[in-house]
């Protein structure tokens, strides 16, 4: 009975799918129709995962299932005004999507960039040859739903191709906005750094209104020998918002990923980042911070994935839980045979505001080589009595004591994130969350 | 200094305290006046840190007895926060690391919640800045120290050295400082006195808990008292320390000393 039902919901899901987009209509794109496709007969197999998936296990999706989601039909109208306050300075080469869909008259690409940035659904016939060997090759959807959905909806997104050693100094800000109540979308995003090459990527999840969504969103990144990209991930839905995302990251030698996601919003969110590193002597430093309150669920499942030899991997996971919130984070490092001098460490603190607050945190290490050096971590508590204490003799008041200490706790992942006014605005954020309690 | 006519600071009539349900203040005596530098001595484990920071409203003691008046008013209705801002500072033994804290803005927040208590006005990140440097300055800290978090990292005299800044920053009226003098290098001690003896005049008061006589050659007190298993079992002037220096604690004590450690 269960089968059914989840299928029915895929089904209706997938109802809203347009049949052949014209983008895609050329026959030098026919890959990508059969990618569509085969990711259309992925989800026809699949169910929506229940707390009985282990890989589920703590974050019940029903709710979903509950609501219905279609993509928007018509547009929501925006002008630079109503969506300029997210605008970062830092950035001036800017992708903007509007419930899904690419939004043109909202977005900015500086000129004489010597970088591709450009609507996925746009560039894929003029950049076949670079998006062809990534689009749905790192994040497989052979066994997870989400993906699937995303790949089978697969049209507007964001698409940066970084050439050979070119350093891209302002970072490129991807922003999504969600405006409408019941809308589906399936953001896309594809970076790829070929070898030698910076980039700085910001993918940033916003809400006009307050009301329930849908995002699926996926995003693959490949880089290739020597290159380098930072990667901040925002998450501030609507506390109704549902949000699924899959990340998934590879390494070739000697590269380097650097990402910090804060997830702030949504009611209930999912964020799988599998980092693969591929290559000798790759490189991640892969740090997160959820902050959460009410009865928003904020879920976190990383795999980093040590293929080869000499390869460094850094993560630091905080959850803040306020409310009747729940936080999960699954963390799985995964050092594979040969994989000899890797060098690892991970550390999952949680911080639990309010006796409901509650967090599963679980480090997983799964470990096939013997010359290695892993560390890992995971603490859950309250704020300490001393601190409070310690604040409270200067004068500060157990209120302001409180707020200070927890958002040092999530400050320390925000000062990771290597833009100024991004930084501030965060840190106001989590300044205003931690004191309205 | 002792004056005629000044006003007491601090009344402490037969204060008990416990913790972990272990009575550890057994019925403390003491008064302090406007303008006085009092020492507490006493031998380790005699309750000296335990009794500053019940003055302090430490939550972790519970107070099963007695009386503790400051300016008059009971001091057990203040929470931690309004003693200090009501003037009680203490200089912790053993200052707790922040992490995450940035020193500045830490010493910022607190001064300013006693600006505001004060009626005067705060000052913004900029003007404390300045302000904060000079006082640095006098107790010749490396400005770096503001750029870190609350004493993490700090050295044990650093971390004294920072308590000293706070407490110039607050100007208390009755400043505690419990064994500020541990850990000092004989430099950082004259820098320290120089800021204790900087803050007190006729309307203040200090209390030091030390080991030492070398700390009383420099912030010379007008009483010394001896600690003992929750009591204060003598007082004096600043002779007692010269003699306690001499003589240790057996005379003055009021119980017999274990028999192992008399063999010893
Ligand atoms: N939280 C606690 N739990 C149990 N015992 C405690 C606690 N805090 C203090 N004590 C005990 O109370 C007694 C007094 O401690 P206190 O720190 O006040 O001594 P002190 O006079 O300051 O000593 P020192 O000169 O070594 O600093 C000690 O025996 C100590 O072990
Ligand atoms: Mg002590």
């Amino acid at each position: 009975m269960r089968l059914v039902a989840g299928n029915s919901y895929l089904d209706s899901l997938l109802a809203g799918r347009p049949q052949r987009p014209a983008a895609f209509s050329s026959p030098a794109l026919a890959w990508l129709t059969q990618l569509r496709a085969n990711a259309v007969d992925r989800v026809g197999a699949l169910t929506v995962p229940t707390t009985h998936d282990e890989e589920w296990r703590f974050t019940d999706i029903s709710p979903l299932s509950k609501l219905s989601f279609q993509p928007v039909r018509t547009a929501s109208p925006l002008q630079a005004a109503d969506v300029e306050r997210f605008y970062l300075a830092e950035a001036t080469t800017r992708l903007v999507f509007v419930d899904g869909g690419y939004a043109p008259q909202l977005s900015s690409v500086a000129r004489d960039l010597g970088v591709v940035v450009m609507n996925l659904s746009a560039a894929v016939s003029a950049h076949a040859a670079a998006i062809a060997p990534h689009l749905g090759r790192h994040t497989a959807f052979q066994d997870n739903v989400f993906a699937a959905l995303n790949t089978a909806f697969l049209h507007d997104g964001a698409l940066i191709v970084v050439p050979r050693d070119a350093s891209v100094a302002a970072p490129v800000h991807l922003l999504f906005i969600a405006t409408q109540k019941e809308a589906a979308s399936y953001p896309r995003c594809l970076v790829v750094a070929e070898s030698g090459s910076t980039v700085t990527v910001i993918e940033d999840y916003v809400a006009l209104r307050d009301v329930a969504y849908f995002t699926n969103a996926v995003t693959e990144i490949a880089l290739a020998d020597n290159a380098r990209v930072n990667h901040i991930r925002v998450q501030r839905d609507s506390d109704q918002a549902f949000h699924i995302a899959n990340c998934a990251v590879s390494l070739a030698h000697a590269s380097r990923y650097q990402s910090v996601s804060v997830a702030l919003g949504a009611r209930i969110s999912r964020y799988n980042l599998n980092v693969r590193l591929a290559a000798e002597g790759a490189e991640c430093a892969v740090d997160g911070l959820a902050l959460i309150g009410g009865q928003q669920l904020a879920d976190t499942h990383t795999l980093i994935d040590h293929a080869q030899p000499h390869g460094v991997s850094r993560q630091l996971h905080k959850c803040i839980v306020d409310g009747a919130a729940h936080a999960v984070f699954n963390g799985k490092i995964m050092v594979r045979p040969g994989a000899q001098r890797t060098d690892s460490s991970q550390s999952s603190r949680n911080l639990l505001l309010t006796g409901k607050a509650r967090v599963d945190t679980k480090p997983q290490l799964e470990i096939f080589a013997d010359d290695v050096k892993c560390a890992h971590g995971a603490t859950v508590g309250q704020l300490d009595a001393e601190e409070v204490f310690y604040l409270r003799s200067r004068g500060l008041s157990d209120a302001a004591a409180r707020n200070l200490l927890t958002y040092a706790f999530g400050a320390e992942i925000i000062d990771r994130i290597p833009i100024a006014s991004l930084k501030r605005r965060l840190e106001q954020t989590v300044l205003e969350q931690t004191q309205s309690n | 200094m002792i004056y005629q006519d000044s006003k007491t600071l601090l009344e402490v009539r037969g204060l008990r305290a416990t913790v972990n349900g272990v009575e550890i203040l057994k019925g403390i005596d003491l008064t302090v006046r406007s303008g006085e530098v009092h020492a507490i001595m006493g031998p380790n484990g005699s309750g000296k840190s335990t009794f500053a920071k019940v003055l302090a409203g430490h939550t972790a003691y519970e107070v099963t007895g007695g009386e503790v008046a400051f300016e008059g008013k009971s001091l057990f209705e203040l929470k931690p926060e309004e003693r200090a801002r009501a003037g009680v500072f203490l200089a912790f033994q053993y200052p707790i690391e922040i992490p995450g804290v940035a020193n500045s803005q830490f010493l910022r927040l607190a001064y300013n919640t006693m600006q505001a208590q004060r009626g005067r006005d705060e000052l913004d990140p900029l003007e404390f800045d300045d302000f904060v440097r000079e006082k640095m300055k006098l107790l010749e800290m490396n400005p770096d120290f503001l750029d870190r978090s609350v004493n993490e990292g700090f050295s044990g005299g650093e971390k004294k050295r920072n308590e000293i800044l706070q407490m110039a920053l607050l100007e208390p009226r009755l400043a505690v400082l419990d064994e500020t003098d541990s850990g000092l290098d004989i430099d950082a001690l004259r820098v320290v006195a120089g800021g204790v003896n900087q803050l007190a005049n006729k309307d203040n008061a200090v209390l030091l808990v030390t080991h030492y006589q070398r700390l009383l050659n420099y912030i010379v007190p007008d009483y010394v008292h001896v600690m003992e298993s929750g009591r204060i079992v003598k007082t004096g002037d600043k002779a007692l320390a010269l003699e306690l220096e001499n003589r240790g604690y057996d005379w003055v004590s009021v119980e017999p000393r274990a028999a192992a450690g008399a063999a010893a």
